[in-house]
Order: C-alpha cells, then sequence, then structure tokens
C-alpha cells in the first residue's frame, strides 16, 4: 500500500516511525519488583527476609543434594565416596539406598516374579478412570490412555517379566485402550469390572471367587428388576437375594467351577502387601467406596424422616469424635473378638472398611455444605414439575452441589490418602516409617534416614498434586454452566 | 401490548379445575391462611391481588403442596391432596408453576431445563420432548437460545424461559407466583405478552401479582386478599372500579394512585 502511495502523492510517508519504549517505571521487570517486593520499608525488610530463609534452605540442602552418590553397595560405602570426592566434612545424599531397595518401598514384600501384577492393576486403573474422570474430552482422554498402558508396558518389561505375560498385558492395555476410545459409554461397563479385576490380580487365588460376588450383584439386580414390576420392597428383595447368594451359594458353586474350570493366580496374602501398593489399594478402595456412601449419608442428614436423620447425625457425629488411628485399632484388634471364632477377616480389607468410612463421614460433611449452599428456590422447581425425591437429588441437587463440593471432597480424599500412612500402627508396612525401618534394619543401609523420606514423600507429593490438578481441572470444566 | 378484556365465553363453568375448602394454615402460631374457599373452573382466569404477607403466595403454593396445610380440603383436578405422595406428584405433573425467581436448573441447557421432566416424569421419549420443547420455546420467542445456559439469559428471557418449561409439561393449570417482580420494567411486557398469548388459548390461570393491567386485560375474577382471608372477589370491571370493601379501595388507591 504504502509504496503505490508513495509513487503517486509525495507527501504520504512510506515507512511509519518505530514505535518508543515505554518509560522504565511503567512495565518490565523492574516495575513488577518495585511493585511486588519492594513498595515500601515494611516490604523491603519482608523481602529480604524472605529472600534470606530461602537462601538457608538452598544453602543446608544444596550440597546435600548436589554431592549424592547413586552407586554403592552400602551407607559406610557412600559415606566414603562423598568424602574422597568432595573432602572430609562434605555431606552427601545416599540415594544408592533407594536404587538398590526402591522395589520395597514400592512393592513392599510382593513376591519379585509377581510384580507384573500390581504393576497391570495399577495401569488398568487409569484405564477403568478414563472413560469416568475424562469424559468430556477425547484428547485428554487419549493421552492418559497412551501413557497409562506405555508406561506400564515398560515397567514391566524391565522388570523381567515373561514375554508370554508381558505380551498378554501388552494386548489386554491395546484392546481396552481402543474400547475406551470407540465406545465410551460401553466402556464404563468394563470400568464397573475392574474392582473385581483389580482385586484378582493383587491378592491371586481362583478366579471365581471375585465371579462369583459380582455375580451376586446380578443376582440382587434382577430380583430388584423383577420385585419393582410388582411394587412393593424392591430394594429389599434384591439386596436379600443378593445376601443370601454370597451366604449361601457362592462359595460352594465357586469351588464346584473352579474344580470344573481351574482359573487362578497363585495366592498372595495380605503380609506381603506393603509400601505403596499397600497405600495405594488402601487409598483408592476408601476413595471409591466413601464417595457414594458420603452422599447417602449427607442425604440421609438433610432427611424429614427423624429416625434417618438421627442415625446419621449419630454415625457422623462419632467417626469424626474419634481419631483414625482408634478405628484402625479397631479394625485390627477388637474385630476378631466380636466375630465368630475361626472366622479370619483379612487385615487389609478391614482396614479398607475403617478408613473408608472415617472418610465417607467427612465427605458426607462436606457434601452437607454444598446441599446448604444450593437455593431452595431449586429443590421447589424441581418438586413443581413432578420429580420425585431421587430424582430430583440425582438430576437436580446433587450435580450442583457435588459441583460446590468438589475442593472440599478432594481435599479430603488427599488428606484420606496421606492419612493411609496410619496403618503402621496395626502392623502394615507403610511406605513411610515401616518400609524404611525395614531397609534401615539391613546392615548395609543402617543410618540412611533422610533419602527414603525424601523418596517417599517426593512419590506422594506426585500422587496428591496429581489428584489436587485434577480437581480445578475439574471446576474449570463444570464452571460453564454457572455464571 | 393487546389488552383488550377477553371475553368469558371460552370457560366451561361447571368443569371444576380446583376446589378448595375451609382451608387453614400456620406457620408456626402465625395464622396465614384461615379460612380459605375458593372454587376455581377450568379455563377460568384469576388474579390474586393483595398486599405483601397477605398470604397470597403461600395459597397458591399450597395448590401444588410446595406449602402444606393443616385443616381444609384441596382438591386439584380430581385429587386430594393429602399426604399420599403419589397423589402430590401426580397433582405437581398436572400444576405447572412459574416462580418469581425463575428457578431454572443452570447447570442444564435451556432446552435441557425444557425437556428434563417430560422425560424422567412424563416417560417420553427424548427426541419428542425435545421437538415439544422447541415448540414451546418458539411459543415464547427464544427458540434461538435453546443451546444456552441460564446464566447467559436476561431476566426477562430466563422467566420466558421457565413459563416454556411448565408448559412442555402440558399442564391443565398454571401457577403464576410473582412472575413479574423480579424484573426490570422493560422486561415485564415480554412476559406479560407470553402470559396473554397463554390466557387467549384457554389455559386455567391463578396468577399472584400487582400488575393491575393484566388484571384487566385477562382476568375472569379478581381476589383480593389481605391478613390471610379472601377480603373481596370480583370481576376485574367490578373490582377496580367498585370496590366494596375499604381496604381494597386502600388498596387500590396505593397502587393505581401513581
Amino acid at each position: 500500500m504504502s509504496e503505490t502511495h508513495a509513487q503517486t502523492v509525495a507527501y504520504v510517508r512510506d515507512s511509519m516511525l518505530p514505535p518508543q519504549p515505554p518509560p522504565m517505571r511503567s512495565s518490565g521487570a523492574v516495575l513488577w519488583l518495585r511493585a511486588n517486593l519492594f513498595s515500601g520499608p515494611v516490604n523491603i525488610l519482608l523481602t529480604l527476609i524472605g529472600l534470606g530463609i530461602l537462601w538457608l534452605i538452598f544453602d543446608t540442602l544444596w550440597p546435600w543434594l548436589s554431592h549424592s552418590v547413586w552407586n554403592a553397595g552400602s551407607i559406610r560405602e557412600c559415606r566414603q565416596i562423598v568424602s574422597e570426592t568432595y573432602g572430609p566434612e562434605a555431606n552427601g545424599a545416599c540415594f544408592a539406598v533407594i536404587r538398590a531397595r526402591w522395589h520395597q518401598f514400592v512393592l513392599g514384600f510382593y513376591p519379585q516374579e509377581f510384580y507384573w501384577r500390581p504393576i497391570l492393576a495399577f495401569g488398568l486403573l487409569f484405564l477403568a478412570l478414563a472413560p469416568l474422570l475424562f469424559g468430556a474430552s477425547v484428547r485428554a482422554r487419549r493421552i492418559v490412555l497412551a501413557i497409562a498402558t506405555v508406561l506400564t508396558v515398560l515397567s514391566a518389561a524391565m522388570l523381567d517379566t515373561g514375554l508370554a505375560v508381558l505380551a498378554g498385558m501388552t494386548a489386554l492395555m491395546l484392546a481396552w485402550s481402543a474400547l475406551i476410545d470407540a465406545r465410551p459409554g460401553r466402556a464404563l461397563l468394563a470400568s464397573l469390572l475392574y474392582p473385581f479385576a483389580g482385586v484378582w490380580l493383587l491378592w491371586g487365588g481362583s478366579l471365581w471367587g471375585p465371579v462369583m460376588v459380582l455375580a451376586g450383584f446380578g443376582v440382587g439386580l434382577a430380583v430388584w428388576r423383577v420385585a419393582a414390576r410388582f411394587g412393593m420392597l424392591a430394594v429389599a428383595a434384591g439386596a436379600a437375594a443378593a445376601a443370601l447368594w454370597w451366604w449361601l451359594v457362592s462359595a460352594p458353586l465357586a469351588g464346584l467351577l473352579a474344580g470344573a474350570v481351574p482359573l487362578r493366580l497363585v495366592p498372595v496374602t495380605s503380609d506381603q502387601f506393603g509400601g505403596f501398593v499397600l497405600s495405594i489399594t488402601i487409598g483408592i478402595a476408601g476413595i471409591a467406596l466413601s464417595l457414594p456412601i458420603g452422599i447417602v449419608l449427607a442425604l440421609a442428614r438433610r432427611s424429614d424422616m427423624p429416625v434417618v436423620k438421627m442415625l446419621a447425625v449419630m454415625f457422623i457425629e462419632f467417626i469424626r469424635g474419634v481419631p483414625l488411628i482408634a478405628l484402625l485399632f479397631v479394625a485390627s484388634l477388637l474385630l476378631n473378638y466380636f466375630l465368630p471364632p475361626g472366622t479370619s477377616f483379612d487385615i487389609v480389607l478391614r482396614v479398607i472398611i475403617m478408613v473408608t468410612l472415617f472418610s465417607a463421614a467427612y465427605v458426607a460433611e462436606v457434601i452437607r455444605g454444598g446441599l446448604a449452599a444450593l437455593p431452595r428456590g431449586q429443590y421447589e422447581a424441581a418438586d413443581a414439575l413432578g420429580l420425585d425425591y431421587w430424582k430430583a437429588q440425582r438430576l437436580i441437587i446433587l450435580p450442583q452441589a457435588l459441583k460446590i463440593s468438589i475442593p472440599g471432597i478432594v481435599s479430603t480424599f488427599i488428606g484420606m490418602f496421606k492419612d493411609t500412612t496410619l496403618v503402621v500402627f496395626v502392623g502394615l508396612f507403610d511406605p513411610l516409617k515401616a518400609m524404611s525401618d525395614t531397609v534401615r534394619a539391613s546392615f548395609e543401609w543402617k543410618g540412611a534416614y533422610w533419602e527414603p523420606y525424601f523418596f517417599v514423600g517426593a512419590i506422594f507429593f506426585v500422587l496428591c498434586f496429581g489428584m489436587s490438578r485434577y480437581s480445578m481441572h475439574l471446576e474449570r470444566r463444570l464452571k460453564r454452566g454457572n455464571r | 401490548m393487546s389488552m383488550q378484556p377477553l371475553t368469558a365465553e371460552t370457560r366451561q363453568a361447571d368443569e371444576t379445575a380446583i376446589d378448595i375448602v375451609k382451608l387453614n394454615k400456620w406457620y408456626g402460631t402465625f395464622h396465614v391462611l384461615r379460612d380459605i374457599d375458593l372454587h376455581v373452573s377450568r379455563g377460568e382466569r384469576i388474579v390474586i391481588a393483595g398486599p405483601s404477607g397477605s398470604g397470597k403466595s403461600t395459597l397458591i403454593r399450597c395448590i401444588n403442596r410446595l406449602e402444606e396445610h393443616q385443616t381444609g380440603k384441596i382438591v386439584v383436578d380430581g385429587t386430594e391432596l393429602t399426604h399420599d405422595l403419589k397423589n402430590i406428584d401426580k397433582v405437581r405433573s398436572e400444576v405447572g408453576m412459574v416462580f418469581q425467581h425463575f428457578n431454572l436448573f443452570p447447570h442444564l441447557t435451556i432446552l435441557e431445563n425444557c425437556t428434563l421432566a417430560p422425560i424422567w416424569v412424563r416417560k417420553i421419549p427424548r427426541r419428542e420432548a425435545e421437538e415439544t420443547a422447541m415448540h414451546f420455546l418458539e411459543k415464547v420467542r427464544i427458540p434461538d437460545q435453546a443451546r444456552k445456559y441460564p446464566g447467559q439469559l436476561s431476566g426477562g428471557q430466563q422467566q420466558r424461559v421457565a413459563i416454556a418449561r411448565a408448559l412442555c409439561m402440558r399442564p391443565r393449570i398454571m401457577l403464576f407466583d410473582e412472575p413479574t417482580s423480579a424484573l426490570d420494567p422493560e422486561m415485564i411486557k415480554e412476559v406479560l405478552d407470553t402470559m396473554i398469548e397463554l390466557a387467549e388459548e384457554g389455559m386455567t390461570m391463578l396468577c399472584v401479582t400487582h400488575e393491575m393491567g393484566f388484571a384487566q386485560a385477562v382476568a375472569h375474577r379478581v381476589i383480593f386478599m389481605d391478613q390471610g382471608q379472601i377480603v373481596e372477589q370480583n370481576t376485574p370491571t367490578e373490582f377496580f372500579n367498585n370496590p366494596k370493601s375499604e381496604r381494597t379501595k386502600l388498596f387500590l388507591s396505593q397502587i393505581l394512585g401513581h
């Protein structure tokens, strides 16, 4: 344009003046520093103190980290290497202990030849969660599927898993990923099967055990469907049928089927669980079970029915008034007194039940807050349209109340997940204390205090930070409706 | 606004829509409704007026059991309101309600707001429910907003959606609880126009409102309430030109006198 003008009209300029940079004070790093760090005498002082503290932390940690030793056979060897390389006064981390014993922190005393089972269970967990947690975004879901599949197969490959098992794992992960990608709705049904598959992979034994438990749900559902046609007490009839199935039918039938078609993995008992396998198992089970229980408790506490309300209040207040450790002791010691002699009730299962009840009480209170925050008009509009109680809750009230409660619920879950380390008090091998002690009990690594805490803390941070980021993502995604 | 008085020809006087006998309600010890007797014929349009606290909202909220009454009898469309939840849900699905504050569901789109109850209560297939919803959204003249969320609409538009949402259940009776009180003056007209169109089609309507022009234009009967009682009821012409009680005169002078 300017060229044509320049030829025809002499006074039109063909190049613009370059813009002047704005004065120093209105933008840039200097202004930011002035505005945020040095805006007055008090702020200058606080900034200097803050910098001092940061320097102290860095000054203490950095030599320790930068002098770290990764290749050594014992803590003594570590110290020798550090003093030879950096001088006798130098202080260095001995991450060789992690290198030598990382599998114990992560997998506890799980038999080495079966490491692929918890790894596969953990990988499948993400496939099961993907259609639930990333239902709205195909791209996010694909990323999760790809990362889970690749990492699971890679980890298994690096652990000298047999070729047949490795091929089976790869095929399973790929097939399920493909199903999720093609039919996310159908894949939700597959996700429902995950708890049974996960339990079977972790504990092993006959496949028919979990299948019978699953069949019990099917029987209950079928009876409920049929009974609902005749009206009364459909839910009670379904629950009774399922209970009868589990009590009377499932064990003999499972035995029979196992005799005919022996599909089994080598059993791994709960005392071989430890480290993050234990923490994550308890944490995931607790989270998955306590959310629905918490919702029911919150609704019960706001119910018009006095008995239901009273029971909910008593339960919630009792659980919140008792420390988690007390409940864990009940799980490990007292339950055995109350159960008929001879019944052995798995300790991990008992702990999961207690952790679930504990977190359900907190989740219930968080959700109750969300329910209370909804305007009365929402309840009235749902009523006025003729929606019954359960439909109104499911379609109108809970979607909004849960959305408000997301930060609180996720906080509760993060807290609960970290609290799983308390199982050390009932003799289980949590990654933080019991596993570190176990590693330190060996002659070579006696005295390695900070390194295990550092390692376990870092893994906890990654997992909890992941949950926190997911909750923020969810909040952003659900924001669109409400302005 | 087409506010010619409507004739009562469409009215089928012998058919009863709502029958209220000796209705009494208390909030704690406060006696909100005292011995209310009200008979509404099918196709009849009633405007309920009165000062705030007179119990007019409570009265129409009793008709779909958003408020529970203590003594007396309410029969809606042949079904008596008792503690029987099935009867309550039946009445509620036959009676549409429009609230002062719209009460749209903010987490659902306009279309979903309109199809939710037909799909889940009436068990109508989704496609059919969506067609019905679009029909009524066109009627209230906001079909182009169907995919938006309530928070993105103006107050007047939201209230028209609320009317469409109620109509999607194909109710036989519509209740309006101060539908224009929360709106800016320029939005009142668009909502009233929608209500007038509805009236012209012969819908049975009970409307709590201070819009006296609307009352004159569409109502067959104006009911004046004070302190929980029906003080006076008459045709709009008589009511406005020839009020009987002192209380009514005072109210009319305050509401029309500016």
